[in-house]
């Protein structure tokens, strides 16, 4: 089993969100990156599936230099050797022709990633790299296990959970469920130590266009204060004829 | 070019968020100048789709139990070439968020997703799109001449809009379908927390398992799903399924109320896209407040309970 694992770059949750060069860019001053959750989870799946099943385990970013470190605390956490493609992410189509070039090179047979990235929560790249590969795709999975080729899976509808099957290869988009937030893995000295060892390969892009551009960002706009009220009349009438939301 | 909405439905009924996609397409219909035409697979009664404005339903009914993503992207696809569609709307339900990639895909399209109100302008064609966990907005420009439009949950709304509309049905071709469906668990009778208007939610403040009950009596009144704080189901208080927030589901309902929640940017990320916000909180100084439109300070073991008496009698007025 070859696993590839889409590792995105993002702003810690609890980064101020700001804004520059007129509102078209976002201000990365002072922000901490991380991997993004929703990755996280799938690679720590995937770190499962190496140990348990012999699978070996390549992450891959598409973003400039800046994003290494992020490459390296997926490797510090377990993964064999990582990707990046030396692109800048401007939409998610593009991102998600880049790696499918990475895993059409790579002969991938599983790709596991978040089924959103917490900066632009777009949800587009895994259901895209899917349909560029003709893969199978499972959206909102929170399970998953594996047995030659073909996989059973758990995910997340509306309103419950369906179990599917599935042959390989596929693309799967993972979120919490598929493994619980206590099984994540937070690097240890020695995890880090190898991590400088391992292989970091940097591919020039494809050369693949974007679909969409952003223009401008806005910030939402500022919230009034908060009504304390100090019985439970005064909120029932507040929510029925202020808000109308009763 | 005719605009084409997906209406989705769960066991032939449509889901709220295709009355909110059909009045979306039928705006963008007339800010584009042409008619929009929604698609239904295996749906409800297509006039309940005239109602919010839909000219035109194409029907597609085939033996598929449920949805399946590759099924669902062809159909769409076809239908849209048929039609002439060159712009795709489909709702933020989750079979919505994995099919819209899929088509985008097959219809080498530009895909614009969380989209929270109509075009900026159709030419550059331009929408505005939640980002940032709802920390902020990009206005997208989209590129291609196939345009595929995620339209965020409950931000546009559902606009009643009545015309005369018509129907034909569609005879597509099916994909083999790649995945396949073993079995569905579906929580019967129960509000949804995707689906409801009003979502109430507990926190650690409740101090036990045992203390929810008045939690679900509030939410029954209020025909409100309940959700809880990410510490809750860590603790197995309450199921997983449960635990709104960032890695938990998202809430865009109506009204949130927050019960003995102190508000973790985490959490917040994940419900600040509801409408109001009511906490409740005995600490003033819960990180909550700065985020709510309305607030009590108080033990939630008298608030609600007076709560619910008072609601009761407002239910019956």
């Amino acid at each position: 089993m070859k696993i590839l694992v889409c590792i995105s770059h993002v702003p810690d949750t609890t980064s101020k969100i700001n804004f520059t060069d007129d509102n078209t860019k976002f201000d990365t001053n002072g922000v901490q990156f991380v991997i993004n959750p929703y990755d996280e989870f799938s690679l720590t799946r995937a770190m499962w599936f190496k140990e348990k099943q012999g699978a070996s385990v390549t992450v891959v970013n598409v973003g400039g230099a800046e994003t290494e470190p992020t490459l390296r605390k997926a490797l510090a956490i377990g993964a064999d050797d990582a990707i990046r493609v030396n692109a800048v992410p401007t939409d998610g189509f593009l991102v998600a022709k880049e790696l499918a070039e990475v895993v059409k090179n790579g002969g991938y047979d599983v790709v596991l990633a978040g089924k959103e990235s917490a900066d632009y929560n777009g949800q587009m790249v895994p259901g895209m790299l899917a349909s560029l590969l003709e893969y199978n795709f499972v959206n909102g999975c929170v399970g998953v296990e594996i047995e030659g080729t073909s996989a059973s899976l758990e995910r997340e509808i509306d309103g419950g959970e369906e179990k599917v099957t599935s042959s390989l290869p596929i693309v799967v988009a993972g979120q919490k469920g598929i493994v619980e937030e206590k099984d994540l893995r937070i690097p240890n000295m020695r995890g880090i130590m190898m991590a400088r060892k391992k292989p970091l390969n940097v591919i020039e892009p494809t050369g693949a266009s974007n679909s969409t551009s952003t223009q401008t960002f806005e910030k939402p706009a500022p919230k009034g204060d908060v009504k304390l009220v100090d019985n439970v009349d005064d909120l029932i009438n507040l929510l029925h004829n202020e808000a109308k939301a009763i | 070019m005719s605009v084409l909405v997906f209406a989705d439905s769960s066991e032939r009924k449509f889901k709220k968020t295709a009355y909110e996609v059909v009045s979306y397409g039928k705006k963008v219909a007339e800010q584009l100048g042409t008619n929009v035409i929604a698609l239904t697979i295996n749906g409800g009664d297509a006039s309940e789709l005239y109602a919010y404005g839909a000219e035109k339903v194409i029907e597609v009914k085939n033996d598929l139990s449920s949805f399946n993503a590759k099924a669902y992207a062809s159909i769409i696809n076809q239908v849209a070439k048929n039609q002439s569609s060159n712009t795709v709307i489909i709702d933020s339900s989750i079979d919505g968020l994995t099919v819209a990639p899929l088509v985008a895909v097959s219809l080498e399209a530009g895909y614009a997703s969380n989209v929270v109100e109509l075009p900026n302008s159709t030419s550059p064609f331009v929408v505005k799109r939640k980002a940032f966990s709802n920390k902020g907005f990009n206005n997208t420009e989209i590129i291609s001449e196939n345009k595929v439009i995620g339209v965020a949950k409950n931000s546009y709304g559902a606009h009643e809009n009545a015309v005369s509309g018509s129907t034909e049905s569609f005879d597509a071709t099916m994909p083999d379908l790649g995945v396949n469906s073993v079995s569905i668990d579906k929580a019967t009778g129960k509000v949804t927390i995707s689906d409801a208007d009003v979502v109430v939610s507990a926190g650690r403040g409740l101090k036990g398992p045992e203390n929810w009950g008045m939690v679900e009596e509030l939410a029954d009144i209020l025909g409100a799903a309940t959700a809880c704080s990410k510490p809750v189901s860590d603790l197995g208080w309450r199921p997983h399924s449960e635990h709104v927030g960032q890695t938990g589901k998202p809430v865009a309902s109506n009204l949130y109320i927050a019960i003995g929640i102190s508000g973790a940017i985490q959490h917040l990320a994940g419900v600040n896209a509801s409408k109001v916000k009511v906490v409740i909180n005995n600490d003033p100084e819960a990180p909550f407040f700065k985020a709510a439109d309305y607030g009590i300070v108080g033990d939630a073991f008298e608030v609600i309970p007076q709560l619910i008496e008072k609601l009761k009698a407002f239910k019956q007025a």
